[in-house]
């Protein structure tokens, strides 16, 4: 599909990618746990939409035109607080708070606790109904809002995930669009050794959905993808995003073990430096 | 005296009155309030024509969802569209609702505060023959103990109709347990529900018997058996089980040294465990609980399981003689 990406500064996006990263994994540290893997894959996804495609407006976290975001996968809170504290909805500080008592930056995201956040996630599996949900809630009232929903793949190893498939895809809900961040690993190890995912795309092709199949580490090709969801009519669309573990911190690329854990101040220092260059 | 006599004609009243399914009353309250109301949306899992919603499908199809036969993305579907402004009534059986989705319940809707209303029909054992795999006797338990749940047990068809109405504005999740088969309607003419408050029939000096549902018909016939015996029982309808009306329970408990919770549920986690545990933290009285006592269900018609299970006015007037040692 031919999309219009002139207007996109890929390479400021990709800079944002990095301020993503480099909070996520500043916060991570001084939090001592929380999840670092599928914090830094989900990074370019989030940021193409939080600093390129969604309307929202932080000062009006309730602004009723804003396209919602939906963190499925919600043990990556990291980048979504990471996106939030850098669009504006509270002051960077708070990230510091990250897993302290009393601190709305909760384990896994409240949306009682911090404006931005829609819904409260963490339990896998639950986040595409609610996708659903608002987009039938948008269609009712005609509303151009979009819905975004980001799910891990070991979380599509739910069933609640293909309930939800079917019902986007009864209802056609072409003013959703949802991404896998399809980084290959789950908790115990190896999603093709834990239960078996692939082959990701046709099995949601078969459930009606529009899907595309991209390097969820390319800038440009995500927004490409998200400007291509926006044309498809009668059907939600799946970007299955091929990405890497740990993306963008080469000693966490790939690695199961930080999966859910937070890096040491050695590694910190580490990781920084070699994002800057 | 003049309490007494009241109680009395309640009893009467309740023996020749119209028989209403609470299911139906639900069915006809959502046609009534959807031409009132535009943000209502209905939801059910393949259930429409058992659980009565399949009534407002037809008549607002562009605001009635079928999931299909999946309860727990219903549940996520259902908080979605509160988010978006909508008053979600999601209705299924009270096994799948409560059980098959409770964590999507906990995680989505209660967590949340999401202004979700469940209501849940074919509960307890009067579903029947089916059996045990669809008689919900937990589901009161699994509700209440959730934070931010509101859970309400209608004593007949009146009672629901207006309890739809109420918590359509009410703010917030509730749980709404209706059955199956037809009952008595019990509640005065002139009974007007509100969440949290509990309605009593008259408060007993000898016993006070604290009932939810289809147990509350059974509890007025019971009382009118134990005047006769010179007993004076009271009966509460305690259609909120969470939260508690504490002060009719002071009340009770004040007036009579024992009273008898009776429900169409386990008596574990149900209404006695609640009333329970008020009075043991609150005016330590002897509460003898009358339900299903840790079993399941088992197929049958709904009086026979009834008489199985010991739900009947005869046992709860067994149960008050014999916890007055008389």
């Amino acid at each position: 599909m031919k999309t219009d990406v002139a207007a996109v500064d890929v390479h400021s996006l990709e800079a944002r990618a990095k301020d993503l990263r480099r909070e996520i994994l500043k916060m991570l540290t001084e939090a001592g746990s929380g999840h670092t893997g599928g914090s830094l894959s989900a990074a370019d996804i989030v940021t193409a939409l939080y600093f390129y495609k969604m309307r929202h407006n932080p000062a009006t976290p309730k602004w009723e035109e804003r396209d919602r975001f939906i963190l499925s996968k919600g043990h990556a809170a990291p980048v979504l607080y990471a996106a939030l504290a850098l669009s504006g909805y509270f002051d960077m500080q708070l990230l510091r708070t990250l897993r302290k008592l009393g601190s709305p930056l909760q384990g896994h995201p409240c949306s009682k606790k911090l404006p931005g956040v829609e819904i409260s996630t963490g339990s896998l599996g639950q986040g595409l109904s609610i996708a659903n949900g608002i987009a039938m809630g948008l269609k009712i009232d005609k509303s151009g809002s979009r819905v975004y929903c980001l799910l891990g793949d070991g979380e599509i190893q739910e069933g609640q995930v293909w309930e939800a498939a079917m019902t986007a895809a009864h209802y056609r809900l072409d003013n959703l669009c949802a991404f896998i961040d399809n980084n290959g690993l789950q908790i115990d190890g190896h999603c093709c050794d834990v239960m078996h995912i692939e082959p990701i795309v046709s099995k949601w092709e078969s459930f009606g959905w529009n899907v595309m199949d991209i390097n969820g580490h390319d800038m440009k090709a995500i927004v490409d993808a998200l400007n291509s969801a926006e044309a498809v009519k009668h059907k939600p669309t799946m970007i299955v995003a091929r990405t890497i573990k740990g993306k963008g911190v080469s000693f966490f690329e790939g690695k199961v073990e930080y999966h859910g854990i937070a890096p040491t101040s050695e590694e910190l220092e580490m990781a920084i430096k070699e994002l800057e260059n | 005296m003049g309490e007494r006599a009241q109680t009395t004609a309640h009893a009467v009243q309740t023996a020749g009155r119209k028989q209403v399914a609470t299911r139906d009353a639900y069915g006809a309250a959502l046609l009534e309030l959807g031409n009132k109301r535009n943000d209502l949306v209905v939801l059910d899992a393949d259930l429409s024509g058992s659980t009565k919603t399949g009534k407002f499908a037809k008549a607002f199809p562009e605001r009635f969802f079928n999931l299909g036969v999946s309860e727990q993305d219903m549940i996520g579907t259902a908080g979605g569209l509160s988010l978006a402004g909508k008053l979600p009534f999601a209705s299924t059986f009270a096994v799948f609702q409560t059980g098959r989705a409770w964590e999507q319940i906990r995680q989505t809707v209660c967590y949340s505060n999401l202004n979700v209303k469940l209501v849940a029909t074919h509960s307890g054992i009067t579903v029947g023959e089916d059996g045990a795999s669809h008689q919900a006797i937990e589901d009161v338990a699994l509700m209440r103990v959730l934070p931010n749940m509101t859970v309400i047990v209608p004593a007949d068809g009146n009672e629901t109709r207006q309890v739809i109405n109420t918590i359509a504005e009410y703010k917030g999740p509730v749980y709404v347990r209706l059955g199956r088969a037809k009952i008595p309607l019990v509640m005065p003419d002139d009974y007007v529900f509100n969440i949290g408050k509990a309605h009593a029939f008259h408060i007993g000096k000898d016993v006070n018997i604290v009932a939810m549902g289809i147990m509350v018909g059974m509890a007025l016939n019971a009382a009118a058996k134990l005047q006769e015996e010179n007993i004076d029982a009271g009966v509460i309808n305690m259609s909120t089980v969470k939260p508690l009306d504490a002060d009719v329970l002071l009340k009770a408990a004040e007036k009579s040294r024992v009273l008898i919770t009776a429900e169409e549920h386990s008596i574990i986690g149900g209404l006695g465990s609640a009333v329970s545990e008020f009075l043991s933290e609150t005016r330590p009285s002897t509460v003898v609980r009358i339900g299903i006592r840790d079993d399941f269900g088992c197929s049958g018609k709904s009086e026979e399981l009834l008489t199985h299970y010991g739900l009947t006015p005869e046992n709860i007037a067994e149960t008050v003689r014999k916890a007055l040692g008389k």
